[in-house]
Order: structure tokens, then sequence, then C-alpha cells
């Protein structure tokens, strides 16, 4: 099908319920640790090679056609955060709704079926992938962009920065997320011999503990 | 072609007369309008008018998560667990617009979990003059605007005021105090509208909400009656 279909899924006003999430970053914006574009840089930098990586790898694999059901115990696995868990699901099911609007097939139908909860967002991010004719590598890269264009969209918002600002720190990052790609997408080639150990389980410990401590505000501007 | 006979398979996936089990689902209502004009009120009032003829539930999509929805369960209008706050992400007209999927998914928990509904409210968060619904959420959309933020607001216009399925003028008892002209906002709102329907309210007053529960529970009876369905959805052209 058309490479054409990756620009589509990446984009930002693909209407999987991204927008109403902040990565982690309302509460690093809380924090003072991201208040301007260098730190939004370091923040993403780090959200990518750690969190980014995993859920890279496990949005590979689904594409690459490994089985899904196992796929979904292995975020659960690499998903310590009961709160980031169920936004990955919460997630994983709004973009189930928009993926078999848009590529309607079976496979997304089964996923519907068997996991009525919702699939951990990687894993329909890379069934989505493959129902729309792409490779492993293409859901990699969509995944390891989305998981910098989300907190880079939600800075703008809640820091009043500089649109262009946030643009270049994305823009800075691609190198980054072309490599996280490709070693998601290798590490997913090795599922089908060695199982969903052979995975990435790279973790940001205080994006947990941040995930958990936001998802108890009284008030927020961000689901997470 | 509606999306809902383009697969086979569990779920809905957008404004789907039918919930997954092939009963005909609740009627959804929209109410949408700048802040502080009455919105939450008016979800207040209608619950408290239509609550004991018939099964309600309401989503709130507030600006800062919880607000509306804290106010209704203060107001006790509906039990808690009738009652759902969607998070917008700062973007309230987001998400009943451009990314309505959260949306449905609380829309679709309510009747999941509560059995079902004849009607679900889904109030927007605060917003300006062009936030509009998407047909893919709501069957039908309400617009709440004031006398007090200027008789000029229908002259305006904007999607909410020229598209909305019902117009509602709120606070007409305020009218003197702030020099509005109500006349002048009719002409206008007739002017913008067509043959759309207009109503001015005074929530305060006795029954104030009456004018508007009548036009909810005449789209109720031909939600019911089959005779009302959601558009078809664009992307199924």
């Amino acid at each position: 099908m058309s490479p054409t279909a990756l620009l589509v899924l990446a984009d930002g006003r693909f209407p999987a319920g991204g927008h109403a999430h902040s990565g982690g970053v309302e509460a690093a914006v809380a924090a003072r640790t991201v208040r301007d574009p260098a730190t939004l840089f370091a923040f993403c930098r780090g959200r990518l090679h750690t969190a980014g990586l995993t859920a890279a790898s496990l949005a590979a694999a689904a594409a690459a056609g490994c089985e899904p059901l196992v796929l979904d115990e292995a975020a659960d696995a690499r998903t310590p955060s009961p709160a980031l868990r169920a936004t990955s699901r919460k997630l994983g099911r709004q973009m189930l709704r928009a993926a078999r609007a848009a590529w309607p097939c079976a496979a997304l139908d089964r996923l519907a079926r068997e996991l009525p909860g919702g699939a951990h967002q990687p894993v329909v991010l890379g069934v989505t992938a493959r129902a729309a004719g792409l490779t492993a590598p293409d859901a990699a890269r969509a995944s390891a962009v989305e998981s910098v264009t989300g907190p880079a969209t939600a800075a703008v918002r809640l820091l009043g920065l500089d649109p262009f600002d946030a643009t270049a720190v994305v823009a800075r990052l691609c190198d980054d997320v072309d490599a996280v790609a490709r070693r998601a997408a290798d590490t997913a080639g090795r599922v089908a011999d060695e199982g969903a150990g052979a995975l990435p389980a790279a973790s940001a410990p205080l994006l947990d503990i941040t995930a958990e401590q936001h998802a108890a505000w009284p008030t927020r501007l961000f689901a997470s | 072609m509606h999306l809902d006979h383009s697969h086979e398979g569990p779920g809905a996936l957008s404004a789907d007369a039918h919930r997954p089990d092939g009963t005909r689902r609740a009627l959804r209502i929209g109410l949408g309008g700048p802040v502080g004009s009455g919105k939450t009120a008016t979800v207040a009032a209608l619950c408290r008018t239509l609550r004991d003829r018939h099964a309600l539930a309401v989503v709130t999509n507030d600006i800062y998560t919880r607000e509306d929805a804290e106010f209704l369960l203060r107001e006790a209008v509906l039990p808690p667990e009738r009652i759902t706050a969607v998070e917008t992400g700062a973007c309230p007209h987001t998400a009943i617009r451009d990314d309505i999927s959260a949306n449905l998914e609380a829309v679709e928990a309510l009747e999941e979990r509560l059995g079902p509904l004849d009607l679900i409210l889904v109030e927007s968060g605060g917003d300006n003059l062009t936030a509009t619904f998407s047909k893919g959420l709501v069957d039908a959309q309400l617009f709440v605007i004031d006398v007090s933020s200027g008789d000029d607001i229908p002259r305006k216009g904007g999607p909410g005021i020229t598209t909305a399925d019902l117009l509602v003028v709120n606070k007409t008892d305020l009218a003197p105090h702030v020099g509005a002209d109500l006349g002048t906002m009719a002409a206008d709102a007739a002017h913008r509208r067509g043959d759309l329907p207009v109503v001015f309210t005074s929530l305060t007053g006795d029954d104030g909400v009456r004018p508007i529960a009548e036009w909810v529970l005449q789209r109720l009876a031909a939600w019911q009656r089959g005779t009302a369905r959601p558009a078809p959805a664009a992307t199924a052209n």
C-alpha cells in the first residue's frame, strides 16, 4: 500500500485521543524541570530513549506480525505504573476506533473483540500500521516521533512556549528518533525467534513516579 | 454509507444509532457556548426537570477537569455514577469536534455501565463562539449565550450561533441592568439562523428551563420513533 499512510498515521491530527495527554510534561512543568526549550529538549530526549524506545519496539513487533496478545502482556510487564497502564490502554482503545474507520480489517476487529478493555497503545499502533500496509520500521518511527511530539505540543499549551521553538526541539531530535526507530525495528525482528523477551524494557522511573502523582492531582489540564 | 455498515465486528465506531448489542442507543445532545453563559446551569436544570421520567446521564468537558462535574455532583442533580468528566488537554473544542474519541468512550461507557439510557447530555468546556460539536459525537446541539456578554453576540455570528440546532439566549432577567436589547438579539439571531429555533430563558426564574426542556423532549421523541438519525459521518461518503 501507500507509504503516505505513514504520514496519515503519524499526523498529530489523527483522531486517536493523544491531544489530551502530555506524556508526563504537565507534571514536569509543575516541578519546573521543564520550563524552556532547552529543558523541553532534555525531557523529550530522555523520554524518547527510555519509554519511547520500549513503545517503539512493541509497535514494530506488532507491525511485523507478532501475536498482539503476547505483545500486550509484554507491554504490561514493561509498564510498572498502574496509571500509565490505564492511560496506555485507554489510548489504545481510542486509537483502535480511529484505525478501524481508516483501515478496516479483520486484525483490528479481532483486537477490539479479544481485548475489549483496550490493548496497549503501541500494540494497537503496530497492528494499525500493518493494516495500513506499513512496515515494522515505519511503525517504530511513528511511535518514536509521537513520544516527543506529544510532550512538545503539551509544553506549548502549558508554558505558552513559542511554538516555533517547540517545533525546533522536535526537529533537532530527528536523528535520535531515527536511531531509536532502527533499534526498535531490529529488536522486533528477533521476537519471532526469541520471544517477546527480546524486546527492550527501558523505562524512566521518574516518569513512572510523577505519572502516579499526576493521576492523583485534583485538577489538571491533561489526562496524563 | 454509514460507518456502521462498512465493517463487521465489535464495538461502535462513531455516532452509530445502535449499541453493539443491536439496541437503539441514547440520544446525545451537546451543549456548547462561551464561559459563564449558563451551560452547566442548563444541564442541572434539565436534569432536575427530566430525571423523574427519563434515564439520563451527563458528560462534562471541563477545561480544568472536574469543576463542572463537581458542581453537578454538589447540586445532586444526578447520582454520581451518572456523571463523567472527560479531560481535554486544555483544548475543549478539540475534544468535542476534531478528536471525539475520549467523549465517545465516555458516552458508551455510561450506557454500558448504567444499562439503556434515554438521553446523554454532553457539555463542552466553556469556549468561544467557534466551538461546535462533531456530528460523530452528538445527534443535536444547543448553543448557550447570555445577554450580559453583549447584545451584539448574535450579530457577530460564528458556527455556534449560526448552526446550532437550538440557540439559547440566557439571563434575560439581566437585560435591563446591562442595557441589552432583546429585540435586537432576536432579530439578529433570526437573520443569522434562518429557520433554526431560538429561545430566550432566565434559568433563575420558576421553571425557566421549560423552553429548552420542551425542545429536548421533542428531539427525544423523534429519536425514539427512529425518525431522527445521526447524519452520516463525513469520512464514510
